[in-house]
């Protein structure tokens, strides 16, 4: 498989008047074309860090960060909630990464409208989100994310704000319009449910300073994630990932150790 | 045109609507005329002082003669350009000091003792040295409503821009939105009410600074209509003056609120 991704001894330290902070400690990890990976560990623990080093908004302090394409233009980023802009039309919404860019070509505007309508939203295009469901808007926000035709696409726990119905749907969805595109997509999510059943592999981090503990193959079926979840193998994927963030263990084992003192003499 | 179908309980539900509008809208109205009436009575009855108090009629009676010897027009032409030049200035000058101070978090933090103290001075307490600067003319009236109103439009707005959503923020982030990009796509369309309410709040202020202004060096204007009844005890003469004032104030009000509505219907904000 062709690795896309790569992240070697990636080490990100923030700085506050308090002093130093490691957020990820010595993080490898390698993402593959075509693979839907998920981030799963403990609130806090620095998933969405990651992703903003993969999407370019923050810079390692130490360690590289190796992709096969442009961060800069190939990266989608969808967030948790769809933030679509309440003063735009839904169509007007998906346009605005491509206004950002400063390219809008008559075919960007015909592909954004081919997306519309190949994913249900063809008939609210003119409409305004919040006259939109709750799933139809992360559609939506979504499709603002594969109009710029991204080689990756990084979703941080794009579903938290849904109901549990409304969730699975969605996550069906998502996993659905991720496969056909033929994408590559990181999740982040702390529901290991739904990284098991939307992903191909589940990786595991560690309490913060963030770390990959384990990485999980979690390719049960071809099927839906309804089907996926009641595959065979499926509680003991969970029960197997649910030990290792052992929350409690890693609680006591970090403890302060995030912190880096200031004076070290 | 099309009826709209809708079942007899909404229709009832309609009709209770509109009466409990039309009564608030009636006693709005009746308070007003009985509270003139009463004024009018207790003056002509001698049981308040009509030359302390004025009286209705005698305030038509003012009004009557100001628009016979045409006087009144100047007065109200004057204190109205002083006050929409006034609003208007303030309103750009204080958008484009808040959207420069809003591109540096460093100038925001320099600014931000001086804006604290400037707003909470007594601007009138500047009068003495605007009339030396600026001279006892008009540009000392619109300097005054500028200082009223400037700061705290400043203020008000600059909030608005720093209480855009973090994670609206952060998509344009991933987006790799420059800060003009930020500012024009996000940061003022989202401000749009916030914007419309400094607007409301500017109207006032605005009133407060050509009056003060017209107090300290006016020939001329409601402002100098109502020093000058205070001085010569022609009570009905401020009254007068000052009822024209809540009219004009109500009419630019009014026109504003008029204006929120267009705005916000035009970029899809709920009313």
């Amino acid at each position: 498989m062709e690795e896309i991704v790569k992240l070697s001894g990636v080490k990100l330290i923030y700085h506050s008047k308090n002093g130093e902070n490691m957020a990820i400690r010595d993080l490898n990890l390698s993402v593959y074309k075509g693979e839907f990976l998920a981030l799963v560990g403990p609130s806090g623990s620095g998933k969405t860090t990651i992703l903003s080093l993969l999407a370019g908004i923050l810079k390692p302090s130490e360690g590289e960060i190796q992709t096969s394409f442009d961060l800069k233009n190939k990266v989608g980023y969808m967030l948790q909630k769809d933030q679509l802009f309440n003063w735009r039309t839904i169509y007007k919404n998906i346009l605005l990464g491509l206004e950002i860019k400063g390219k809008i070509t008559k075919e960007d505007k015909e592909y954004a409208k081919y997306l519309l309508q190949k994913y249900g939203l063809g008939d609210v295009m003119h409409k305004y989100p919040p006259e939109l469901s709750g799933g139809m808007k992360q559609r939506a926000a979504l499709i603002r994310t594969l109009v710029l035709k991204p080689e990756i696409v990084l979703l941080d726990e794009p579903f938290s704000a849904l109901d549990f119905q409304t969730r699975l749907s969605v996550g069906e969805d998502v996993r659905s319009i991720i496969k056909s595109e033929g994408l590559t997509a990181i999740l982040v999510t702390h529901d290991i449910s739904e990284a098991i059943s939307i992903c191909d592999r589940v990786a595991v981090l560690s309490r913060k300073p963030a770390t990959i503990k384990n990485i999980y193959d979690t390719r049960l079926n071809e099927g839906t994630i309804l089907e996926k979840r009641e595959a065979q193998g499926f509680s003991e994927l969970f029960t197997k990932i649910w030990k290792e963030l052992d929350i409690h263990e890693e609680e006591n084992m970090f403890k302060g150790t995030s912190e880096i003192p200031t004076d070290t003499t | 045109m099309k009826k709209k179908i809708c079942s007899k309980e909404h229709q009832k539900y309609l009709r209770i609507r509109r009466s409990k509008s039309i009564i608030i809208l009636v006693i709005q109205i009746a308070l007003l005329v009985f509270a003139v009436l009463l004024w009018e009575l207790l003056a002509r009855k001698e049981i308040i002082d009509s030359f302390i108090t004025s009286s209705p009629s005698k305030i038509i009676q003012t009004f009557t003669n100001l628009v016979g010897d045409g006087s009144i027009w100047k007065h109200i032409l004057s204190t109205l350009y002083e006050t929409i030049i006034g609003f208007l200035l303030s309103t750009a000058v204080g958008t484009v000091v808040a959207i420069l101070l809003w591109f540096s978090k460093t100038c925001q933090r320099i600014f931000e003792p001086y804006l604290v103290v400037l707003n909470s001075l007594p601007k009138i307490a500047l009068g003495p040295i605007i009339i030396i600067w600026v001279g006892a003319g008009r540009g000392a009236i619109i300097t005054m409503t500028l200082l009223i109103t400037l700061i705290i439009t400043i203020i008000n707005t600059l909030a608005g821009f720093t209480a855009v959503e973090k994670d609206k923020l952060l998509l344009m982030q991933t987006l790799h939105a420059n800060k003009f990009q930020t500012l024009f796509k996000l940061v003022l369309p989202a401000n749009i009410p916030n914007m419309i309410s400094c607007l409301k709040v500017n109207v006032g202020l605005t009133w407060v600074g050509t009056i003060m202004g017209e107090y300290l060096v006016s020939k001329e204007g409601l402002g100098y209509l109502i020093v000058y009844g205070g001085q010569v005890f022609n009570l009905s003469l401020v009254m007068c003056s000052t009822v024209i004032l809540c009219f004009l104030a109500g009419i630019m009000y009014a026109t504003v609120a008029i204006l929120e509505k267009v705005v916000k219907k035009f970029f899809n904000f709920e009313i």
